[in-house]
């Protein structure tokens, strides 16, 4: 008895490193070697998305903020990557402005603001540093005016769709309704080269599996506890001495963080970013996935993200009309009825042969 | 500073609270000695949760509240926790998806740094460690909170005001819902923290009150209508009338709750 449950024990001490490595196979060396171009690429994309999803399983699954314009922060990374990208791509072919604003530009001189993403530095850095300093700034006042659930939600998505629309307005600076289009390279590796595009893959899935674990981290770390008391009850937390805003905070932070990471990596990846891919809908589906996966669970998060973005590319493919519809009532079947996610299906299967009513007194 | 007396007096002045007109509490003073174990009674409505309320910085007072030298009204609900205060409520509000430990490891942590935060507990803190004897919940330490029975739960609600070693603890109805023994393990528990700390405690049930108060202070209505020694408060006219009078007879204590809880 003492024996099966010390290696239980050891056996669950080394589930998750063991999972990673797990991962880290699959995703670095299994992929690559088996998919072809084509759908190696559709991959990096769906993983983009997968590296929001975490961030959304950090704030939304752990934290209880429904943050429902992550949009937002994953079209400022793309747009700072892209805005390098762009810049790079003109000095690449000897001209001074982007191609966009030689179509639409009403003068000749870059606009003040795109000249410091000239350097890469600049340009990398800001990918994550300026998100998060949008989500710090918003959840500042948001948090402590104890703004939260559904107006939380609806405040965060009406972000997503405000930036969509200044986007579309500054057709001359931004590319407008196209967006930033037809990026070429990727410091200085030429994206039409398959090469360079397995290499942009490697890169995502590096990304998203360091992403996973610093989010882990966070989970088991005393943060993620206080997290979830603040989720599950932030009144008292504020009676034991806490500002329960402050915890909101850095994980709505961290989140955005994440997102504009995702963003600033799906540039290479698909070549484009537009109003289109970071609004109100794209912010939606963000979080079905880590939604239908499972919010709380990092495994779940992730693979739901993934499974959802496959099945919308299949899908909305063959059945363009069907496919929001279908994304609509995957959102509140895994919401209303399966707040866990497909993730927590099989712990409610064992708990249910096992235990038939061990959840009653724990409401 | 006080010598022995480890916790620290509560001085109130004044203390005015009014909902939309309704004054719930209405200009009440209230002195508590450091180390006292006071009880805190009225008939229902008489203002002692709003009271309890207003000192946590739950509602907006007008008056004076004082602890160790500091006023108390208009700061945040987390300032004044962190000045040594702590309280219970009525439903025992414990983190449900969290195990008892984390429970108490939250509760000991307001003053941790922010890189222990982002680290994963490595071991038991020892005040935690204590606590969890104290309340007798040792063995569960693992259980989540959430599937505790109702006077466990209490109890951990206490350990959590341990943990996070306040000097005042200010418990709303701790025994509501328990069985004799419980009630009886509760206030020996009380006797021995009061031992250290100053312990307000609102209680609707009398028998409890006269077992364990080591001094009673009755409102009504909003008002403080006595105060004293259990026997001072008892042989009080004005007392007797509103609400010890009635309460002589067989003294309904929520058994009804115990029931459904259990």
């Amino acid at each position: 008895m003492t024996t099966t449950v010390t290696s239980r024990a050891r056996l669950a001490r080394f589930r998750a490193p063991g999972g990673f490595l797990l991962g880290a196979v699959l995703l670095l060396g299994v992929a690559p070697l088996v998919l072809p171009d084509f759908r190696l690429s559709l991959l990096a994309k769906y993983l983009c998305y997968a590296i929001v999803a975490v961030g959304v399983s950090l704030a939304w699954g752990r934290g209880g903020l429904l943050v429902l314009g992550q949009g937002v922060f994953f079209g400022l990374g793309g747009y700072a990557m892209a805005m390098h990208l762009k810049l790079a791509d003109a000095t690449a072919a000897g001209e001074t402005l982007p191609d966009f604003m030689q179509l639409y530009g009403t003068s000749d001189a870059l606009p003040w603001w795109w000249e410091p993403f000239r350097s890469p530095l600049f340009a990398l850095v800001m990918t994550v540093v300026l998100p998060m300093a949008v989500a710090a700034a918003l959840g500042f006042f948001v948090f402590r005016r104890r703004v939260k659930g559904a107006y939380f939600a609806i405040l965060s998505q009406a972000l997503a769709a405000a930036l969509a629309i200044w986007l579309v307005g500054q057709q001359a600076t931004t590319g407008g309704t196209n967006g930033l289009t037809d990026i070429q390279g990727f410091f200085g590796y030429d994206l039409n080269d398959p090469v360079n595009q397995r290499m942009v893959y490697l890169v995502i899935a590096a990304a998203l599996l360091l992403v996973m674990v610093l989010a882990r981290q966070l989970f088991v770390s005393r943060f993620g506890e206080l997290l979830v008391a603040v989720r599950d009850s932030e009144e008292r937390v504020r009676f034991l001495g806490y500002n329960p805003a402050n915890v909101k905070l850095v994980a709505y932070v961290v989140a955005a963080g994440m997102a504009g990471l995702a963003g600033a990596l799906f540039v290479p990846a698909v070549g484009i970013i537009s109003p289109a891919l970071i609004g109100i809908v794209p912010s939606i589906g963000f979080v079905i996935g880590a939604a239908v996966g499972g919010r709380a669970s990092l495994v779940g998060a992730v693979l739901g993200a993934v499974a959802v973005a496959w099945a919308q590319s299949t899908l909305s493919d063959a059945f363009p009309a069907a496919w929001t519809y279908l994304q609509g009532l995957l959102f509140v079947v895994a919401v209303g009825f399966l707040p866990g996610g497909l993730a927590s299906l099989a712990t409610l299967l064992r708990n249910r042969r096992t235990r038939p009513d061990s959840s009653g007194g724990a409401v | 500073m006080k010598g022995e007396l480890k916790g620290e007096g509560l001085t109130v002045r004044d203390l005015r609270v009014t909902f939309d007109g309704f004054t719930a509490v209405d200009g009440v003073d209230l002195d508590i000695r450091p180390g006292d174990l006071r009880f805190l009674i009225g008939p229902n409505g008489a203002g002692k949760t709003t009271l309890v309320d207003a000192v946590t910085g739950l509602v907006k007072a007008s008056g004076s509240a004082r602890f160790g030298g500091q006023e108390l009204l208009g700061r945040p609900v987390q300032a004044i926790a962190r000045t040594g205060i702590g309280r219970t409520f009525q439903t025992a509000t414990v983190f449900e998806n969290l195990t008892v430990l984390q429970n108490l490891d939250i509760a000991a942590g307001a003053g941790r740094r922010w890189w222990t935060m982002l680290r994963r507990r490595k071991e038991v803190p020892e005040p935690v460690e204590r606590a969890l004897e104290t309340i007798g919940l040792s063995a569960l330490r693992d259980r989540p909170a959430g599937v505790l029975a109702h006077g466990q739960k209490q109890w951990l609600e206490i350990g959590m005001l341990l943990v996070q070693d306040v000097r005042l603890l200010l418990l709303d109805e701790p025994v509501a819902g328990m069985s004799h023994d419980e009630r009886q393990a509760t206030g020996e528990l009380l006797q021995r923290i009061s031992e250290e700390r100053t312990v307000v405690v609102i209680e609707h049930d009398m028998d409890f009150m006269r077992s364990f108060a080591r001094s009673v202070s009755v409102l009504h209505a909003g008002r403080m209508l006595s105060e004293g020694t259990v026997a001072e408060v008892q042989a009080d006219a004005k007392v007797q009338e509103v609400y010890l009078g009635r309460a002589a007879e067989p003294v309904p204590s929520e058994p009804v709750a115990t029931a459904q809880e259990a």
